[in-house]
């Protein structure tokens, strides 16, 4: 029913322009009409999203559901929207994700809940952006104004310190990418054009490539976030509010990974190919040291995040590592670089999906309780049995058990890994015993033991909201770590062009 | 044999008809009660927007631009002209809206003040016109000695009259320098028409020394009138000292009609010597990012860390002005436009705050505003944001156009050392919002203004962020004002 339809243009402005409504409606006489129109408007464009997923031909890596229009004539620079494999997935992830949010603020967010609601839907807006713009400024105009919404969400509704994180959050990222900002204009001169895809096509000499490099890794490492340049994601998440924090680590991470699928590895595959020993090795410490790091952390909050680094080593990790693999002769075809780019995208998706309930669940704990130290918990299983029940659930898939979504993509990464080299494989395997040890450990911290003070023999089980949340991303999880097929199909074609386009040398 | 023909009045008709405004308000003003000072302002609104019909009929059939000359080659009109004197008109008549509630509240709404704003536009529109160095000259002097008077305009005030001094002793010296200038240029080039200078220098060959000391001291002069660092120190105390809408005034039409000093003085006269100038200009447009964004960190009034960002944004436009092609021009005028809009809104939100008695000059005075009035705290936050350079605002397009056109003249580092400037100058934008929406209010008494003032506030802040969604046509515009 959709095949006519601007249905790109409708995801990313939908949100924007209902974000503004949301905004007019006001406080005034309780916000409760805000918080329904935001649910209608996040759930729409879910809805339209999905129009994305059924009409995708997964057969073919071309761009669809293409929209160009002459923006900035004087300077080429086109309003030009197109999706693959490899960003449709992330935009359906960023639709259902914005729902979440919605819900999980509905109750908790008092203070200007209209302007809050807004925030996320304009961030959804312009996060859809992101992902399907093919003009390098279209791009970057979503990219840098995206920093706004969230500048503002974790700066009024976070908590103490937010002021401090949240101007670490925004300088940190300005900093990557305005020097991503020159290597576009820079490219601008080379290919004639700011379409993404004539940089694709572009021939670039060594220095040229390994400078464009840097810029790229300026801005994607930032956001990803990579050591040593993670230091700001602890403080953003500890302060964010809950929301904030699901759609920093849901999607705002994933824009990092986005970046080096759709601009590093394309457009500088040589300089890609000759520097993969950085890309892979600050994975590997991100994999294993960061690892150590989230175990003794003694905020959950604070512990997840450092979570997510380590999980965000994996994506990396498994784009780069394909370079490894054409590199060592044992292999040298492509279908093994393919595991190793399509588990870094499922790991990207699961990980959405696992993180953002993490900090839902920290969430539902804050809520009650005003406390994410982990020593101030204990015995939580006793009031609260089916919270239990999720939290060990989602801690168990963070962990990476077979049979949830977490297995899958990190087991594609490490299973790719091993054709490269046994010790990256190894090392990137640890994070198996490290990921259980942290969480599980948290796990037990937090809920077992006896009810250790008077608050946790207080808490109130989960209620009718919060329980639907829990369940939805439940299923998610679930089905992707059985089921991962669909998932996998749509991306297939494209990382199949992806690396046949980045194995041609680009050097002139 | 001259004749009225010769002189080609009808091309002069918006400043002729200015004169005779600001002399007509002169006059009438004598005769009005001070209750009556309303008619003062809306008959200089009525002329402005009149005077803005007569720029308009200066477009030429079928939109064929070719520069007319007038006054025996004193004066030119071409798009260029053309443009930035609609901006000049706008960004003037703007201020007006803001400034009458602020000057009724300190007992200072009198016709002195549009007076000399008329008198000071006019300077502007000369120099915008200008076809020779004395006409450049004249309309300059007009400006100044108009806004000298005007920063002192309250005169209760003792930072206003320090400024003034200021303002006064290093902006004669400014002209002097500029002057000097101009006057050895003419003696090597025996002419102070602006189009015979530049085929004489194209004609001249070997190094000149006398030549290079003559633009040398040009561009001293032109670097002290558009507060490029080291010649920026009047301008943090001045738009401090002054009343805010003074400044308001001072830090926005008078940098359109700079940029037209630069464009005319260098580009067009001495433009062969582009290298050199080049040179220069790099040294200080570096210095300006560096020393504006810097120091704007350390600043608590709200003017004086305007002031600042102004340095700043001034060393962008010259970095589009010394890539010295077409591309550069233009984007340093995109630049300059869009520039002058945000300063206008941001000067506008501190007006917006005054009271009796109340200046809302410390950055203290932001804090909470989105409490008080979430619309504009929002406007505000488009303006800093704008300013910052984040898109979509239009502050973004401005630094875009301007590094690309720097990048084109293979200056890549330079384009690297302007946008690591804009990284430091991003920690003081996000502290006003940080003020305005992070903070809660201490003073919670209610905004009210006029409903112009609202309108015109509103407007000026959305066509920032207008402008940053769609700024091709402008774009456009500034493009083919240097075809």
């Amino acid at each position: 029913m959709f095949a006519d339809w601007p249905l790109l243009s409708l995801v990313v402005w939908l949100p924007i322009i209902g974000g503004a409504a949301v905004l007019l409606s006001g406080d005034k006489g309780g916000s409760e009409g805000a918080r329904r129109l935001a649910l209608i408007i996040s759930v729409a464009t879910f809805v339209l999203s999905l129009g994305l997923y059924t009409n995708f031909d997964s057969s073919t890596p071309v761009m669809q559901f293409q929209e160009r229009f002459e923006w900035i004539g004087d300077f080429s620079i086109f309003y030009h929207l197109g999706v693959d494999g490899l960003s449709m997935p992330l935009i359906v992830l960023t639709t259902f994700t914005t729902i979440i949010v919605v819900l999980a603020g509905w109750e908790v967010i008092q203070k200007r809940a209209s302007q809050y609601l807004a925030a996320f839907l304009i961030m959804e807006g312009l996060m859809v952006g992101v992902f399907s713009a093919l003009d390098s400024m279209l791009f970057y105009v979503f990219w840098e104004a995206m920093l706004i919404p969230m500048f503002i969400i974790i700066g009024v509704w976070g908590g103490p310190n937010r002021v401090y994180a949240t101007i670490k959050f925004f300088i940190y990222t300005f900093f990557g990418s305005v020097f991503m900002l020159v290597a576009m204009i820079y490219m601008y001169y080379q290919s004639g054009s700011f379409a993404i895809l004539d940089m694709h096509a572009m021939k670039l000499d060594m220095t040229e490539q390994t400078l464009i490099f840097f810029a790229f890794l300026a801005a994607f490492a930032v956001k990803v976030p990579m050591w040593p340049v993670h230091t700001w994601l602890p403080d953003a998440h500890v302060e964010a509010p809950t929301g904030g924090s699901v759609i920093l680590a849901a999607v705002m991470l994933k824009i990092g990974g986005y970046g080096f699928i759709r601009f590093t590895l394309p457009i500088t595959p040589d300089a890609s190919a000759s520097l993969d020993w950085l890309i892979i090795g600050l994975s590997l410490i991100a994999v294993v040291y960061i690892g150590f790091v989230a175990l003794v952390q003694s905020d959950m909050k604070k512990l997840v995040a450092y979570s997510s680094i380590a999980h965000m080593g994996f994506v990396t990790l498994g784009l780069f590592v394909v370079f490894r693999i054409w590199g060592n002769p044992a292999n040298g075809d492509i279908t093994g670089a393919a595991l190793a780019v399509e588990g870094a995208m499922v790991q990207m998706i699961s990980h959405g999906f696992i993180s953002g309930a993490m900090f839902l669940m920290i969430g539902v704990l804050y809520d009650r309780m005003h406390s994410r130290e982990i020593a101030d918990y204990g015995g939580v299983v006793n009031t609260m049995p089916v919270f239990a029940a999720f939290a060990v659930f989602f801690a168990m898939s963070n962990a990476g058990l077979p049979g949830t979504s977490g297995f899958v993509g990190e087991f594609m990464v490490i299973l790719a890994a091993f054709k490269a080299s046994f010790w990256i494989a190894f090392l990137a395997a640890t994070t198996l015993i490290l990921g259980a040890a942290y969480t599980l450990w948290m796990v037990k911290r937090v809920f077992y033991g006896e009810i250790k003070n008077d608050n946790v023999k207080a808490l109130q089980d989960l209620n009718q909201r919060e329980l639907f949340i829990m369940s939805i991303l439940a299923v998610a999880v679930l089905a992707l770590g059985l089921y991962p097929a669909p998932l996998v199909d749509v991306m297939h074609a494209s990382v199949d062009n992806l690396l046949h386009h980045i194995a041609q040398s680009k050097l002139p | 044999m001259m004749t009225l023909e010769m002189l080609n009045l009808s091309i002069a008709m918006p400043e002729m008809f200015l004169l005779a405004l600001a002399c007509t308000v002169l006059v009438v003003d004598v005769y009005l009660k001070d209750s009556q000072r309303n008619v003062t302002y809306m008959l200089s609104q009525l002329g402005l927007i009149i005077t803005l019909i007569l720029i308009s009929q200066q477009t030429p059939q079928n939109n064929e631009w070719t520069r007319e000359l007038a006054f025996n080659g004193l004066f030119v009109n071409d798009l260029l002209a053309t443009v930035l004197k609609y901006a000049v008109v706008l960004l003037v008549a703007i201020v007006f809206v803001y400034s009458r509630r602020y000057l009724q509240d300190r007992n200072i709404f009198k016709g002195e003040f549009y007076v000399l704003g008329l008198f000071g536009l006019l300077g502007m529109m000369v120099m915008i016109s200008a076809n020779h160095f004395l006409s450049m000259y004249l309309g300059l002097e007009l400006l100044s000695l108009s806004l000298y008077a005007m920063v002192a305009f309250d005169r209760e005030n003792p930072n206003a009259a320090e400024a003034a001094m200021k303002y006064f002793v290093l902006g004669a010296i400014a002209s002097g320098m500029l002057l000097y200038g101009m006057s050895m240029v003419y003696g090597m080039t025996g002419s102070l028409n602006i189009v015979e200078v530049a085929v004489a220098l194209d004609q001249m060959e070997g190094d000149n020394i006398v030549l290079i000391f003559g633009l040398v001291f040009m561009v001293i002069g032109i670097s002290f009138k558009l507060g490029a660092v080291p010649f920026h120190m009047w301008i943090p105390d001045v738009y401090h000292g002054s009343p805010t809408t003074v400044t308001s005034y001072i830090a926005t039409a008078p940098k359109v009609a700079g940029f037209a000093m630069v464009i005319r003085l260098l580009a067009e006269s001495m433009g062969s010597f582009q290298a050199d100038w080049q040179g220069m200009m790099i040294i200080l447009a570096v210095l300006s990012m560096a020393v504006g964004n810097v120091i704007a960190i350390a600043q608590t009034n709200l003017k004086r860390l305007l002031a600042y960002s102004t340095i700043s944004h001034v060393g962008f436009i010259m970095l589009g002005l010394l890539a010295g092609n077409q591309e550069g021009y233009s984007a340093a005028m995109f630049y300059t436009l869009t520039y002058t809009l945000m300063s206008l809104g941001g000067f506008g939100i501190i007006i917006l705050l005054t009271r009796k008695g109340f200046e809302a000059d410390n950055i203290n005075d932001l804090k909470g505003l989105n409490q008080r009035s979430p619309w504009f705290a929002f406007i505000m936050l488009i303006v800093v944001f704008s300013m910052a350079g984040v898109p979509p605002t239009v502050g973004f397009w401005a630094k875009l156009a301007v590094l690309k056109a720097v990048v084109n003249i293979d200056m890549l580092w330079l384009a690297l050392v302007a946008v690591f400037f804009s990284i430091i100058g991003i920690f003081y934008y996000l502290r006003i919002i940080k003020l305005m929406y992070f903070d809660d209010a201490e003073d919670k008494s209610e905004i009210n203004c006029t409903r112009d003032m609202q309108i015109a506030l509103s407007a000026n802040g959305l066509s920032v962020l207008m402008l940053g969604l769609y700024p091709a046509a402008l774009m456009s515009i500034c493009i083919a004002a240097f075809s």
